[in-house]
């Protein structure tokens, strides 16, 4: 009986089963094989090309006693979480803004959303020349008049930082704004009337019931915008190249530099399995919270 | 990159009937500055004219981003005819793993042991007695390119060398200028540092550690000089904002600073701003002190093909690269030194001139490239990027840099 079910369950559907067959496929070899032989080789002494002799977890001292990679650790951690933190309030509150029935806000909503538009490495160039001390912002301050004015992040270890942090708020909070406003329109218009009714102040609506109830797009935004700190990549080649020194390193560049400049394969791979380790970090509270939380609430 | 491969595909399926007579290579390098695809140009035409045909694949954005792209083709089974590598151990995986064309019989043919000048570029193409690459250019980083109005606007005379620049550099910086322009990117300070440490430590030293490789003279008081100028160096540099060598070099020929220290490759610069070599700008090979060049530069390699048309069209583009006529034609729009000491480079400028002579002289030390594996390099310039950038203390940075080389015996 039981084994009678299982079959007729096997066999349902058999159409869009065979259709995903490919897909399946895919995912099996290419993401997960792919992943799990990366893992296996960061294992052996790889060097230009995989070969399988193993070191135990030497790669893994090594990466954890070289400086350039603490540093990258430490930079994508300050840079994270400041992005993180920026991005979702400044477009919390370009949003709410954009929310107030303004005139035009089909033009604003353009403006802020085209440097998403722009690829990282075309940001990085441009905020590269405008925070450059001869050309620009500094030169155009002092130009106005105010000759002692100094802003020359790019060239500062303590700062450079906070440079990249501004071409990356630049270019992503417009499309973080973008997914909170669908999330405001998401919002019942009923809600508001209701807090209306009771005289509750907007400011207040705002963070004490519409704010919860955006719970999902927050998530969803929060793994976005954590996903793309991770692999951060492009913005820091253009911009900086990790420079000055080793003070805007990021692991990324670590992985790529060592698998294809340094010709030591078996290295890179241990650098990403450290960055795979991060990604699953940040993913598995939110499959968590996603599938489940859904079942006790 | 798929739709890029299946347009090569469509085009080698129509050009391929045709080809019976001539052979298509495809040649991959990262030559693309103005003068770089000049002297390329030279190759190809030579190339053409002997019945064959040079289908050009330069890669964009230098040979950090291009050796990648060149090595994974190779190791995925769709090689192209020729490769351009800087000769030394960026190949040596693949020529041991077999994906290389054994270049001997050309070798021995046209005399290459003979005519190859120094000699130890040929030897940087040898692994297990067989050869598996083709020379054509030597280029040397040990330069020191003055701005000669620099001077001239703070009232000084040039220096001569090293010493003298350091010396002067607190003249310079009164008079507004910046006395060392220094790129922002990994490999510029790693070159810096070795045109230094052939400067102040001397060559014997220098091969000691580079060749003899011995980690007590690397550890030693000589090596402890090196990093401490350096660190004197690092000081002349802090006021330099560029990111890319161009740019640096920019700054010298608008004399905005004093000096550079990059390869003979920055000649090109100074070439197409049209300034001449004694007058607007001084070139001091070996920084004035120790006028020794390394011998790096740039090779062919032949990845292994399938058909035998196209190994025979191999080892006739390899022959005509190592030619006299190629070599002269090639290297003086490239600005290099040619790999062999029979030609004649009459018209070669000042600068190149002086590198002539030293060649001549023998004054030569073997490349980085030759002497440590990618990995030891890429080690210490992430190493000495660091060092020249922040504060780093001079000790804590040799430490580091031994244990560095270390890790590649």
């Amino acid at each position: 009986m039981a084994e009678a079910r299982r079959t007729n369950r096997m066999w349902r559907n058999l159409n869009a089963k065979i259709a995903a067959i490919p897909m399946v496929l895919t995912t099996l070899v290419v993401f997960v094989g792919g992943t799990a032989w990366t893992v296996l080789y960061s294992f052996t002494d790889s060097k230009l090309l995989p070969r399988e002799r193993w070191v135990g977890f030497d790669q893994y001292e090594r990466l954890w006693s070289n400086s350039r990679w603490l540093t990258s650790i430490e930079n994508l951690m300050v840079y994270g979480v400041l992005s993180l933190v920026f991005t979702i309030t400044i477009g919390f509150l370009l949003a709410v803004a954009m929310d107030q029935k303004i005139r035009y806000e089909d033009t604003f909503r353009t403006i802020m959303l085209y440097p998403f538009a722009l690829s990282f490495i075309v940001t990085g160039l441009v905020w590269q020349w405008i925070l450059n001390p001869e050309f620009g912002i500094q030169s155009i301050v002092r130009g106005l008049g105010w000759e002692s004015f100094t802003f020359n992040p790019l060239n500062d270890p303590k700062l450079v930082l906070y440079g990249l942090l501004i071409a990356g708020l630049w270019q992503g909070t417009g499309f973080v704004m973008c997914l909170m406003l669908a999330g405001l329109r998401g919002i019942d218009e009923d809600i508001w009337k209701a807090a209306r009714v009771d005289g509750i102040p907007t400011w207040k609506t705002y963070l004490q019931i519409i704010l919860p109830m955006m719970r999902p797009v927050f998530i969803t935004t929060l793994v976005i915008v954590a996903a793309g700190i991770i692999k951060l990549y492009d913005l820091v080649v253009a911009q900086t190249s990790g420079g000055p020194g080793t003070a805007s390193q990021v692991p990324a560049m670590y992985v790529y530099d060592y698998m294809f400049q340094a010709q030591n394969l078996g290295q890179g791979f241990a650098a990403s399995t450290m960055m795979l380790l991060t990604v699953l970090i940040v993913l598995i509270p939110w499959a968590y919270l996603e599938f489940g939380g859904k079942k006790h609430g | 990159m798929k739709t890029l491969k299946l347009a090569t595909a469509l085009v080698a399926s129509v050009a391929l009937p045709a080809a019976a007579f001539a052979t298509d290579l495809e040649v991959t390098h990262w030559w693309t500055s103005g003068g770089e695809a000049a002297a390329v140009a030279e190759l190809a035409k030579a190339f053409d004219a002997s019945g064959d045909k040079w289908i050009d694949g330069a890669i964009a954005g230098g040979g950090g981003t291009a050796r990648p792209i060149m090595i994974s083709r190779i190791t995925g089974g769709d090689p192209m005819g020729a490769t351009q590598f800087n000769h030394g151990q960026q190949a040596l995986e693949l020529v041991e793993a077999g994906l290389m064309l054994d270049l001997t019989d050309v070798a021995e043919a046209n005399n290459w042991k003979e005519v190859v000048f120094p000699p130890s570029l040929l030897d940087a193409c040898t692994v297990d007695g067989r050869i598996y690459c083709a020379p054509v250019n030597i280029h040397s980083p040990e330069w020191l390119w003055l701005s000669n109005k620099a001077y001239a606007d703070a009232g000084i005379p040039v220096p001569t060398n090293w010493n003298e620049f350091v010396e002067t550099a607190p003249q310079l910086e009164a008079a507004g200028k910046i006395p060392l322009a220094l790129g922002n990117q990994p490999w510029q300070s790693n070159l810096a540092f070795g045109a230094i440490s052939i400067a102040v430590a001397g060559l014997d030293v220098w091969k000691q550690v580079n060749v003899e490789k011995n980690m007590d003279v690397a550890a030693g008081p000589e090596y402890a000089a090196v990093f401490q100028a350096v660190a004197d160096a690092r000081k002349l540099a802090a006021k330099s904002t560029v990111q890319d060598w161009n740019q640096a070099t920019n700054l010298v020929i608008t004399g905005e600073a004093g000096g550079q220290i990059m390869g003979d490759w920055a000649q090109g610069e100074f070439q197409v701003a049209n300034q001449v070599a004694g007058t607007d700008y001084t070139c001091l090979p070996g920084l004035g002190l120790n006028a020794y060049l390394s011998t790096g530069g740039d090779a062919f390699y032949f990845p292994k093909n399938k058909s035998a048309d196209v190994e025979e069209a191999q080892k006739r583009l390899a022959a005509l690269l190592v030619s006299p006529e190629v070599q002269v034609a090639f290297n003086l729009k490239k600005g290099s030194l040619p790999i062999r000491g029979d030609v004649d480079l009459a018209a070669a400028n000042d600068c190149m001139k002086k590198g002539l002579e030293l060649l001549a002289q023998g004054n030569l030390v073997p490349s980085g490239d030759m002497a440590w594996s990618p990995d030891v390099q890429k080690q210490n310039e992430d190493l000495l990027v660091e060092f020249w950038k922040t504060d780093m203390a001079p000790e804590v940075a040799h430490q580091q840099w031994v244990a560095n080389l270390k890790s590649g015996l």
